[in-house]
Order: C-alpha cells, then sequence, then structure tokens
C-alpha cells in the first residue's frame, strides 16, 4: 500500500513523522509498516477496530514502547504528554484531587523546584477549567470514573505540552463530561497544540476530529475525517484485523 | 503516687545511661524508618521490607564471622548482602518469569537459613539470639552515632526524592512519561530501607528491625488518608512504642527481653488502630454512623 500523507498542511511542519514503523509485542506485528506524518497542530482521530494497534501506536509515539522496526521522530523540542488508556494509577493512594492535578506542573518545577504563588494559581485554574472546583481536597480513592478522567484531564492542562496523546479518553465516560473534556480538545487544538487521539465513537470522530487516521494494523485510510470514515473503508478495517497466528513466518515485505 | 508515677515513667531514663541510650537509639530509628515503613506499606512493599530484613542477615554474620561482634564489619556485611538481594531479586524479576516477591522470598529463605548457620559456625547460641534479636539495652556510642547518622541521611534523602516519590507510588506511568527519574527514584529508595534495616538490626536484631518499621506505619493508616500526616503520625506511633516498650521491659523486670518489647508495644498500638481507628478501623465498621444527607 502506498503511505498516505496525513494532512493537506495547516502548517507544513510535522509533528510526528513515521517511517515504515513495525511495533509489537514478541515479534508479532501489531502495527505493521506504517508510514506518514502528522502535521503540527493537527487534529488527529485514530480509530480502528479491536486489536489494530491503536492503542501500541500512541504507546509507541510516547515512547513506552520501541520499534521492532523502523522508525518515530517527534520532531525536536516539542514537549509530549500522554494519556494511557487505563492508567496504572493507584487510586488507594493517600493524595489530594489537587496533588494529583500539580504533578502537571512537574516540567517547570522538577523534583526541587517551588510551586509559588502564580503556579498555585494554575492548578485552581486547571481545576476548574474541568469543572473540580470544590474537589481539590477530596482524596483521589473517592472520584467517579468521569471525575477522574476530568481530574487527569487538568493534569494535561498544566503540562503545556505541544503534542497531546489520548488513549481512549471518553470510554465509561457519560455524554456530559464527555462534552466538557471534547471542548478542552478543542481548545488544544484552537491553542495550535497537536492532539492524538485514540477513540472508538465514531460519530464523536466525525463531529470534532478534522483528520482521522483508520488503523488496522496498517493504515487503511488517513486524512480528512470525511474521506476516511466511509463504509467500504471502515469494513476493510473490520476484515483486516485478525487474531495472532503463533506460527506465522518473518514479515518479508521490503522497508519501502 | 506522683512517686510511683515517676519510678514508673521517668525514674528508669533519669536512673539508668543504658535506658537513655535505648530511648535515644529507638528515636532514631523511628524518625527515619516510620516514613518509609509509610512508603513501603503505600507501595504494597511491606513484605519486601520484610524479607530485606532477612536478607542482610548472612552479610552481618560473615561480618561476625571474620570480626567478632564489629559494628563496622557487620555493618558493611549486612548492606552489601541487602544491596545484593535487592538487586537480585529485582533482576530476577526483569529477566525471568518469576515475579518480584516470589523471587525475593526464595533469596531471604535462603538467606536467613544461610545467615544462622555461619553465626552457628563459630558463636554460642546467645550470640544468635543477638544477632537475631538485636540488643536494644546495649548501644555504645558508636551505635548511636550510626543510628542518628543514617536517620539524617535518610531524611534528607527522602526529603530530596519525595516529589518523584510520591509520583511513582501514585502514577508511575506518568513519571515515566515526564521524567526519566523513576528507576533511580526506586534504587535509591531501595537502598534506604537497606541501610534502615541495617541500623535497626544494631538495635533490634534481623527480626525485629522491620516490626519498627511497617507496625507504626500500618497503625497510622487507621486514623488518616494523608500522607504528610501519615509520615508524622507513623514517626510518633514509632517514638511511643520506644518508649512504651522499654518502660514495659524494666518494670517487667528482666523476665521481658527489652527488644520485643518494643516491637509489642508497636504491635498493642497497630492492634488498638485496627479495633478503633477512625479510618475504617473495626469499630467504625461494626459501628456506622448514619450517612450524610449530601
Amino acid at each position: 500500500m502506498k503511505p498516505l500523507v496525513a494532512t493537506k498542511a495547516v502548517s507544513p511542519v510535522s509533528a510526528i513523522r513515521l517511517t515504515d514503523l513495525t511495533l509489537g509485542y514478541d515479534r508479532h506485528p501489531a502495527v505493521h509498516h506504517l508510514s506518514g506524518e502528522i502535521a503540527s497542530g493537527s487534529l488527529i482521530a485514530i480509530v480502528g477496530p479491536n486489536g489494530a494497534g491503536k492503542s501500541t501506536l500512541l504507546k509507541g509515539i510516547a515512547g513506552a514502547l520501541s520499534p521492532l522496526e523502523g522508525s518515530i521522530a517527534v520532531s525536536k523540542g516539542k514537549r509530549l504528554a500522554y494519556l494511557p488508556q487505563s492508567a496504572d494509577l493507584d487510586r488507594s493512594f493517600p493524595i489530594h484531587v489537587y496533588d494529583l492535578v500539580a504533578m502537571g506542573l512537574w516540567n517547570s518545577a522538577g523534583i526541587f523546584g517551588r510551586i509559588g504563588f502564580s503556579a498555585r494559581a494554575k492548578v485552581e485554574e486547571a481545576i476548574a477549567a474541568v469543572g473540580l472546583t470544590g474537589f481539590e481536597t477530596r482524596p483521589i480513592g473517592t472520584l467517579s470514573g468521569g471525575q477522574m478522567q476530568r481530574a487527569l484531564f487538568a493534569r494535561l492542562l498544566l503540562q503545556d505540552a505541544d503534542v497531546i496523546l489520548l488513549d481512549e479518553p471518553f470510554t465509561a465516560i457519560d455524554a456530559r463530561t464527555t462534552a466538557d473534556l471534547l471542548a478542552l480538545v478543542q481548545r488544544w487544538h484552537g491553542e495550535s497544540r497537536t492532539v492524538v487521539a485514540v477513540l472508538h465513537d465514531i460519530e464523536t470522530v466525525r463531529r470534532a476530529f478534522p483528520q482521522t487516521l483508520l488503523l488496522a494494523r496498517e493504515a487503511v485510510a488517513w486524512g480528512e475525517t470525511g474521506e476516511v470514515l466511509t463504509a467500504a473503508n471502515l469494513l476493510k478495517a473490520r476484515r483486516m484485523v485478525e487474531a495472532f497466528d503463533s506460527h506465522a513466518a518473518p514479515c518479508e515485505r521490503d522497508a519501502a | 503516687m506522683l512517686s510511683s508515677l515517676y519510678d514508673l515513667f521517668i525514674g528508669p531514663f533519669a536512673e539508668f545511661d543504658f535506658m537513655r541510650r535505648a530511648l535515644v537509639g529507638i528515636i532514631a530509628l523511628s524518625v527515619s524508618g516510620a516514613p518509609i515503613g509509610v512508603f513501603l506499606m503505600l507501595r504494597r512493599m511491606s513484605l519486601t521490607g520484610d524479607a530485606m530484613a532477612h536478607a542482610i542477615l548472612p552479610g552481618a554474620a560473615i561480618g561476625y564471622l571474620v570480626a567478632g561482634f564489629s559494628l563496622p564489619a557487620m555493618t558493611i556485611g549486612g548492606l552489601a548482602a541487602g544491596f545484593a538481594v535487592a538487586l537480585a531479586a529485582g533482576a530476577v524479576a526483569r529477566l525471568t518469569v518469576l515475579k518480584e516477591d516470589a523471587s525475593l522470598a526464595a533469596f531471604y529463605l535462603i538467606s536467613l537459613a544461610l545467615g544462622v548457620t555461619i553465626v552457628s559456625l563459630r558463636g554460642s547460641a546467645v550470640d544468635l539470639l543477638h544477632v537475631l534479636f538485636g540488643n536494644v539495652l546495649a548501644l555504645d556510642d558508636d551505635v548511636l552515632i550510626l543510628l542518628s547518622s543514617v536517620a539524617t541521611l535518610s531524611l534528607l534523602t527522602l526529603a530530596a526524592l519525595y516529589r518523584p516519590l510520591v509520583m511513582e507510588c501514585v502514577d508511575p506511568g506518568f513519571l515515566r512519561s515526564v521524567s526519566r527519574s523513576g528507576g533511580v527514584v526506586h534504587l535509591t529508595f531501595l537502598a534506604l530501607v537497606v541501610l534502615n534495616l541495617v541500623a535497626g538490626f544494631h538495635a533490634l536484631g534481623t527480626l525485629l528491625a522491620v516490626g519498627l518499621m511497617m507496625l507504626p506505619a500500618a497503625a497510622a493508616r487507621f486514623w488518616t488518608a494523608d500522607i504528610t500526616r501519615l509520615i508524622l503520625l507513623a514517626t510518633g506511633f514509632g517514638m511511643l512504642s520506644g518508649y512504651g516498650g522499654l518502660v514495659l521491659s524494666y518494670s517487667a523486670g528482666a523476665n521481658l527481653p527489652a527488644g520485643p518489647a518494643i516491637i509489642l508495644a508497636a504491635g498493642a498500638l497497630y492492634l488498638g488502630s485496627l479495633l478503633i481507628g477512625s479510618q475504617g478501623g473495626l469499630a467504625r465498621r461494626l459501628l456506622p454512623r448514619p450517612h450524610l444527607q449530601r
């Protein structure tokens, strides 16, 4: 398949460049020979059936998984923020919402840096932006799923990253919370940050994401959302994902 | 009445140098051990602490074999063995199918058997008891200096690492995504655990050293869900157990050895907290208060 270029360029600079990327586990590819660019400032959804490699791709971009082959280049000086699907967050840890959100200040505060008056104001602001004002001193163990997701978005806000990676951020979350958090995503887009989100809900993607990558281990289609999410493409994607074959032979495709 | 209270609670310390030394030693141990215990508990590593405490035994025993009851030899031996087991268990967990808790259990069982064997090779049963249960009533200047140095070093290190350490406990994935310090923080923390266990070993022996670390932390958890208060409360509980245990052991005469008495006092604090603690204690569970309107 010919590699597709991600966008008709809002800005010609690419934030993330994937070159013949293969990611996987135990030699089995979960993302297979994927090439393309995500332009700086774009708002792109990654969709595809279960097992299509969406989360794996995000993990790879975040640097949590090294490629089996090919490469991922995040353009220099761009700061990444990554919200995994099920954060391995210990909810029983005795810490307040405020402190959890304040972790987002790591880049500016680091190990020793003081969290001063202006930083505190920023934390308050982020908590207010996700609608959690009044929850500051609640232990994180008492939050509902939606409230927790709001808190994690507040932390993302503080991270002030150039590239934001979201893995199924709206799964198991009610419509109102989803709408609020989507508004934040739009705000990031307005601030010309690059947002890459793995999503399941096709309707949300159609409504809110200008760009889409339809993934089924390989790119089925990549470009304007309207052109990507056609019935034919979706059907094709569903057919392309199959189970791991434990006797699969080594891939002989040329690196090109 | 007053004088008998004085005789019970203050007299022993006013009168006897060894009681004062024991108290100072236990306070130093509590100051650094209790916060470390809190972190061990919150990271679900309580049993790791226990395993590490046993793991230092063969090292200390080899030190003893070489130089008798020599503070430097047994300290160096204990530290070496503790670090070796911590690293080996971590490596086995990373490189093989075995999980870290299973590999730690394997290593500490071997260590314990090895340590007891080595001590028995040369020493008497009394020496063995001394190594296993310590002798808190015989702390000389060198041991006190060691205990307070370890406490100081641990507190300074904890203060420096506090932020990433808490983040590593709450959300290790997040820390990994913003910083590479996670691994260093984890290893430094393990080093602190070993260091404090070796220090505790001189006062309380290998079997009890971990008690003064974990019991106050576990007791404190029944009273508060805030990490700062948890650390302060655990430290207070540690000191209180040390004082209570010494008083108990003194008033019971020679029948109650001081080291176990201190741990029993900590145990009593734990059981009391378990019963009446305000955060999920048994009494709260059995006699629930009416729920709030909103």
